[in-house]
């Protein structure tokens, strides 16, 4: 043939392996959710940054300074705790579940049946291995952003009498969300529009953030939906950060609060892998 | 042409390659082979399974059964070696509408395992192959269509391919953004880059292709050089006859031994001979009066419906 015939500068080499450190693709990926965030984190301010005080200062003290009437902490059972140490810790851990819900919906979905950029990426020596750890690597850079500014306002107001111990309501924050990131992303992989979307929050997310003793100690639910509440990892992350924050977390109670949040993440990265191979690979 | 049995290894080696999407196959044992250097065509109306075929190709599509070699590596087990040293364009512009122009290029550059430093040193060298330099800091979204499709090759050259894939790498773009691109093709083919792209206008293969195979049904239906298939599987000259509306039907018969063969579709009728002007003149002798009488050269389309019985581009 005329063309191939102008010798040696046709590329015949078999190529080498591409080889490069397992956690390579991960970072890549990573990379690219971060340079994405670059472009849009003003609309995430709000969410991030300004709730917080905003929740805090109107729940935490205005409205405790009625829940604290009586004497601090006769409400809520812990004694000589006020409203708003009470409250700013499970909101911290019910904060990072919506956050962590909701960065698994529309980016996710988006990014399937929209933009196909996982697809791009799966032109590259990129595996879905490598975007679903990416992806979800991403999403604890998030929640430790909004668990991180949650922490400062908690140590700001001086409302964590356990001291430093309440730095680690930021890994915990982490992990509750990711309990709702990594299973709403395999959900959202599964998906062709976002009807689903709306559906999770109203019944899904809303409930939770009310109910899982965020704002009230779930011993105050009615009987019947205790055992409900038990079985929600926003229970146990609003319980695990508020022990941790006032200092009253005993070591065994702890292990069973992140042991719960643990399992729950781990099939959820299952369920990502599964449902996000089905889309992309076919 | 290459030869599958000779001493040079083939890019691409694909025997009773298939593929299935439950009940539906998509591609039928295809065979076929991709010598280094040429650019090769998958010629085919919408459906036919080319689609199917590079997606296998590129390894992101599993294959269903058959053997199927790239770059002499097997997709199932070196699936990522093999899409290290392809470029691929799929056939939907897959850009970060959320990036900017350079960024789209240096986080591509990073999937390959480049760095920082060297993915941008080459993003900026492909903005300047595809133009697009100016437009480096610019928003995504409102290239036109040619741009964005430029954008996509520079993208898929960021890791400097030993094959690319384009997928209709022009479809839907006007002339002077396809001659544009065409011009950047050849130019990576003289690169020594191998070429392989789905197309369904035939003038595209002609230009682009030293070899192509004709799909239809999920099946290889010819194989050849654009000019071998046209000696091949039509003739030197065509006679196009147009009638005004209703005109044609009227005239059954009436073009027996006017040509080699007749295609009659809706519009017009087509008479396939060595020498169109002799054949034009004898209709006018039998009396026939078409409003208008054009004689070409045949194209691959001619073949398309020789083989198919069907027009490319419905």
């Amino acid at each position: 043939m005329a063309d191939s015939a102008v010798a040696g500068r046709v590329r015949t080499a078999t190529p080498r392996p591409f080889e490069r450190p397992a956690i390579g693709g991960v970072l890549a990926v990573l990379e690219y959710c971060a340079r994405v965030y670059r472009r849009n984190w003003r609309g995430t301010l709000f969410m991030t940054f300004i709730s917080p005080i905003l929740f805090l200062g109107a729940m935490g003290f205005g409205l405790g300074s009625f829940v604290d009437a009586a004497a601090p902490g006769a409400a809520t059972g812990i004694p000589g705790v006020a409203y708003a140490a009470f409250l700013a810790p499970g909101l911290l851990a019910a904060t990072c579940m919506q956050t962590g819900g909701f960065e698994a919906t529309y980016p996710v979905m988006g990014r399937i049946v929209w933009d196909k950029v996982y697809h791009a990426m799966l032109a590259t020596p990129i595996t879905v291995r490598d975007i679903v750890a990416g992806q979800i690597a991403w999403f604890a850079v998030r929640l430790a952003l909004v668990a991180g500014a949650y922490c400062v306002v908690i140590l700001a107001f001086g409302l964590a009498p356990g001291g430093p111990m309440a730095l680690l309501t930021i890994p915990v924050g982490i992990l509750t969300g990711l309990c709702f990131s990594t299973w709403i992303a395999a959900f959202s992989a599964t998906q062709k529009t976002d009807n689903g979307f709306a559906v999770i929050f109203r019944f899904g997310l809303t409930p939770l953030f009310l109910f899982s003793g965020t704002f009230f100690p779930v011993e105050r639910l009615p009987a019947f939906l205790q055992p409900v509440a038990f079985l929600t990892p926003t229970y146990h992350g609003v319980t695990l950060t508020r022990e941790l924050s006032l200092g009253i977390a005993e070591p065994g109670s702890s292990l069973v609060h992140l042991a719960f949040l643990v399992v729950v993440i781990a099939m959820g990265c299952w369920a990502s892998l599964v449902t996000f191979r089905r889309a992309l690979v076919n | 042409m290459p030869d599958p049995g000779s001493s040079e290894p083939s890019l691409i080696h694909a025997r009773g390659l298939t593929k299935k999407f439950g009940d539906l196959v998509a591609v039928d044992s295809v065979d076929f082979d991709v010598a280094p250097g040429e650019a090769f065509g998958f010629l085919g109306p919408n459906g036919a399974g080319k689609t199917s075929t590079m997606r296998m190709i590129g390894c992101v599509s599993p294959v269903t059964s058959g053997t199927l070699r790239v770059l002499g590596l097997d997709p199932v087990t070196d699936g990522p070696s093999i899409r290290a040293r392809i470029g691929v364009v799929p056939q939907s512009d897959t850009l970060d509408m959320e990036l900017r122009v350079r960024e789209n290029l240096i986080i591509y550059g990073r999937y390959f395992d480049l760095s920082h430093r060297e993915a941008g040193r080459r993003a900026d060298d492909l903005l300047k192959f595809v133009q697009l330099d100016e437009r480096a800091q610019d928003r995504v979204e409102p290239l036109s269509g040619g741009m964005k499709r430029r954008l996509t090759i520079a993208r898929s050259l960021i890791n400097e391919p030993d094959l690319l894939l384009l997928d209709e790498p022009t479809t839907g773009l006007d002339p002077q953004a396809r001659h544009l691109l065409w011009d950047k093709l050849y130019r990576l083919k003289q690169q020594g880059v191998t070429l392989v792209l789905t197309t369904h206008y035939m003038d595209e293969a002609e230009q682009l292709c030293d070899r192509l195979v004709v799909m239809d049904k999920a099946r290889i239906v010819a194989e050849g050089s654009p000019r071998q298939l046209i000696e091949r599987y039509s003739t030197r000259e065509v006679l196009e006859l147009r009638f005004p509306p209703g005109v044609q039907e009227t005239l059954d018969g009436l073009f027996e031994g006017l040509a080699e063969r007749i295609e009659r579709l809706p519009d017009r009728v087509l008479l396939y001979t060595t020498d169109g002007e002799a054949a034009s003149l004898e209709a006018h002798r039998r009396g026939l009066q078409p409003e208008s009488a054009l004689v070409r050269r045949s194209t691959l389309e001619d073949v398309f419906l020789r083989l198919t019985g069907r027009s490319l581009i419905e």
